[in-house]
């Protein structure tokens, strides 16, 4: 593909106007009738067309169980972006998708199905001139995975023909342990190679996670301080306000840790923590976060430094809610965490002594990720006790959903006669500065998959080394106790307090 | 919130805003540029609203000047300053400030709007209409890091695109350029999915829009082939067609909406190429403040270039056959008709 941009003449680096468009490309979405396509997927395929950012002829073959022609499925993905797009609906662009729209329907083990599903998109390479370019989406629970991709090597939809491209996308979770994700990426790499697997992780498309790196790379501010010199410690925080809602199936014997922590949580930190790159291509960034995840220490006793919780019944914003083992499809006796929390240390020049604390949770306060850096206290106070009893230490909080900014809490004098130094926070919030029409994660992902650019994606070194961190913790809760109790609609359980009391610092409230 | 100030000057307003501002509860917010909008009365509406529009996406400090017309030798001796201070729900998301200059200080506005420009962020000035013909030097342009025109708003567009060519600063742009952006967009990804040589192109448009001019330049400078120009009746751009080595590609929007790309060898596809509005193309121009570096080099390739290599193409009969079966007559008969219609006001123009 690159080879026929470099032989565009209308293409030119210089000319940043001209949006970058995805080459002839079609999308296959396997479970197409789930929530995460309705929601997400179909929506940000019509945002991607809106904004003109998708090619001409751009197909969108959606596979499932459910009996639908390509009328029904056209009418499904109508409504699903009627109700969820973010840009305004348009006639002229819907004319355009809906000619490369098609639907298949079947089981996963179904021959005849993917046999049609070659025959779809052999025809849709005539009529819409896609040139055999495909991705595969893989919105489908991970047990069936290994099944979708090996009938996809049977039916010979994974062969890359003559410059053409096939590429796979898969969702979280990349397996449930090291062994299991190893395994699951051995499946994969059998058929598609490794450079042609987009493994999506949602957060890593977001403008706010992208900005870490512009705030600490492009400016000279900050990253002089960002070093063990100057920080503290480290809050990385997601929490949820919802509990597991109908996927009681998929979430226990899952839990918070391997759901949230192993992938959202660590990549946030990789990125946090990671070392300046050679540049901003995908090699250069992966090399970057392999090192720093490599780097990363689990403290001895995890007893002490780790914590896990379950949300019991209470009261969530002003609406009753019940506890975890009262939830439908819920085993009474299960020992699922819906709360974590971990002090992780990094062992390099850089972040040595400087502990990493993370934790998630569902049934928390409110909604909110952020990643708080929080500074050491100034090493000498010309001011006397009383002036600077309520200062707190200075803080950079990247605020990563809602609300998406970045605040710097310092202190300053309160105005009248005495000198009396209180925390005020400068805020940069992005809704302020720029765009509400900024692009969607999963728009930002998806037109990165039909490019190739891999910048946003985890790597299967990334995914195995945060296996490598989250084990050990998994094989010592399966060992020992049993999660703690936390009331919902609070910020989880009183031993994640006591796990930071013991270090004399206490969690943020986001 | 709305503060009216007559006879007043900068620094009285410079108060009413911070007043404003802690009187809504909202302090400084982050506003990422000054847009300083010159108009006269009559177009200040559509303007401000525009630019109001385009402010969701670029919080701004909106600067409308708005120079009145004296009638009377009283009138134009008397300066006065009289300003209209909006803040929040009735300003979008950023500060707007009506400025209407009377009298004397109309010619010295860059006076008045200085003490208002937004602390070390970006200026950028809008012309909606009656544009200075060397922005860069115009008082109000020399604040500015981009000066934004529209020669589609002029009386003779193609005249005035030819001045801009010669008064070419960084930093300049014009909106007639921003309204073929989908359009350059769309033929780069035609080319995309196509390895060929292109050996000609033509580009058809409604008359007096600059557009086509640009979009023609920009496909000479960059394809290196000859390109001419034709007309229809529009709205704006109409058919764009490349002759390649493997066949045309047409890309057709008869209706101002949805167009139809059209590639040899592949099926016809329908592209949203909707034209749009003031607001969109506001927005897209205060994404980037650097100099349009492509702009430049379409400017200032020249429009007569266009022609005299058009009318070398014209004479080839076998391409007119294939061309444009629809116009027969037409097409021909326009190379040739177009440069000398052209000539006479352009010398009008220099002597003015």
């Amino acid at each position: 593909m690159s080879a026929v941009h470099g032989a565009n003449p209308l293409r030119d680096a210089a000319d940043r106007r001209l949006p970058r468009i995805a080459g002839p490309s079609g999308l296959v979405i396997f479970g197409v009738t789930g929530d995460l396509s309705r929601k997400k997927l179909m929506p940000a395929v019509y945002d991607l067309a809106n904004r003109g950012l998708l090619p001409p002829g751009f197909s969108l073959i959606g596979f499932a169980r459910r009996e639908w022609q390509d009328e029904d499925f056209a009418q499904e993905v109508y409504e699903a972006v009627k109700q969820h797009a973010r840009t305004p609906f348009r006639e002229e662009v819907w004319q355009q998708l809906i000619q490369g729209m098609r639907f298949v329907q079947g089981d996963f083990d179904d021959d005849d199905a993917f046999e049609k599903l070659k025959s779809t998109v052999e025809e849709l390479d005539k009529a819409q001139g896609t040139g055999g370019n495909f991705a595969f989406y893989l919105s489908v629970p991970p047990k069936f995975f290994p099944l979708v991709v090996r009938q996809l090597k049977k039916h010979g939809l994974a062969d890359q023909k003559n410059g053409s491209w096939r590429r796979a996308v898969i969702e979280k979770p990349f397996g449930h342990d090291l062994v299991s994700a190893k395994e699951l990426n051995e499946v994969v790499h059998e058929v598609f190679p490794p450079d042609a697997v987009f493994r999506i992780d949602h957060y890593l498309g977001k403008e706010t996670v992208q900005n870490i790196l512009a705030l600490r790379f492009a400016n000279t501010l900050f990253e002089p301080i960002w070093n063990r010199s100057y920080v503290d410690h480290v809050q990385i925080t997601m929490a949820e306000d919802i509990g597991i809602g109908g996927r009681a199936g998929y979430y226990d014997g899952i839990g918070a840790a391997r759901d949230v922590i192993q992938n959202h949580l660590l990549q946030l930190l990789a990125l946090t923590a990671m070392e300046e790159p050679a540049s901003f291509d995908a090699d250069a960034l992966a090399a970057e976060k392999t090192k720093v995840l490599g780097a990363v220490k689990l403290p001895k006793d995890l007893g002490e430094s780790t914590v896990r919780g379950q949300y019991a019944a209470g009261w969530q914003g002003g609406a009753k809610a019940v506890g975890y083992l009262q939830e439908d499809g819920i085993d009474p006796q299960s020992k699922t965490d819906t709360y974590a929390a971990v002090k992780l240390e990094i062992d390099n020049r850089r972040w040595a002594g400087v502990p990493f604390y993370l934790r998630t949770g569902k049934r928390l306060g409110r909604r909110v990720t952020e990643i708080a850096v929080v500074f050491q206290r100034a090493p000498h106070s010309p001011f006397d006790h009383t002036a600077t009893e309520e200062l707190g230490r200075n803080a950079i909080v990247i605020r990563v959903q809602p609300d998406e900014g970045v605040t710097v809490r310092f202190g300053s004098k309160v105005p009248g006669t005495q000198m009396e130094i209180r925390d005020v926070s400068m805020d940069f919030a992005y809704g302020e500065s720029f765009t509400e029409s900024s692009p969607e994660a999963y728009e930002r992902l998806i037109l990165d998959v039909l490019l190739g650019d891999s910048n946003l994606f985890p790597r299967v070194e990334e995914v195995e080394l945060s296996w490598k961190i989250l084990d050990p913790i998994e094989q010592f809760w399966d060992k020992h106790g049993k999660p703690a109790q936390y009331q919902s609609g609070t910020w989880g359980p009183v031993e994640a307090d006591e796990m930071l009391a013991r270090d004399g610092r206490s969690w943020r409230r986001p | 919130m709305k503060t009216d100030l007559t006879d007043t000057t900068s620094s009285k307003i410079n108060k009413a805003l911070v007043l404003g501002r802690r009187a809504i509860g909202t302090p400084a917010v982050g506003m990422v540029l000054t847009l300083v909008i010159v108009t006269d009365e009559e177009n200040a509406y559509d303007a401000l609203k525009a630019a109001n529009e385009a402010s969701r996406e670029h919080p701004s400090r909106t600067l409308v000047v708005i120079k009145r017309v004296s009638r009377s030798p009283r009138d134009r001796a008397k300066a006065r300053l009289d300003a209209e201070v909006r803040l929040g729900a009735d300003a979008s998301t950023g500060e707007t400030v009506v400025l209407r200059l009377y009298g004397e200080v109309v010619d010295h506005a860059q006076s008045v709007v200085l003490p208002l420009l937004l602390p070390d962020a970006p200026v950028v000035v809008w012309w909606p209409v009656n544009a200075p013909t060397d922005p860069a030097s115009d008082p109000l342009g020399a604040l500015a890091q981009r000066r934004v025109t529209d020669t589609y708003a002029a009386e003779q567009p193609i005249q005035e695109l030819t001045a801009r060519a010669d008064r070419y600063t960084p930093g300049d742009t014009d909106l007639s350029w921003t309204r073929i952006t989908p359009w350059r967009s769309m033929l780069a990804a035609a080319l995309d999915q196509v390895v060929c040589e292109v050996t000609s192109a033509e580009v058809e448009g409604e008359e007096f829009n600059p557009s086509v001019e640009l979009l023609a330049m920009w496909l000479a400078e960059r394809l290196k082939v000859p390109v001419r120009r034709s007309k229809s009746a529009g709205p704006g751009l109409t058919s764009v067609r490349m002759e390649t080595s493997s066949g045309p590609i047409v890309l057709d929007r008869p209706d101002g909406s949805l167009a139809t790309l059209s590639i040899q060898g592949q099926p016809d596809r329908g592209v949203a190429l909707k034209r749009r509005e003031t607001a969109e193309l506001i927005a897209e121009e205060l994404r980037r403040l650097d100099p349009d570096d492509t702009y430049a080099t379409a400017l200032k390739f020249g429009i007569e270039r266009l022609d005299e290599e058009a009318a070398t193409l014209a004479p080839t009969p076998e391409q007119d056959a294939v061309t444009a079966p629809a116009e027969p007559a037409a097409a021909p008969a326009e190379p040739v008709e177009k440069p000398a219609a052209k000539k006479a006001p352009a010398k009008k123009a220099a002597a003015r």
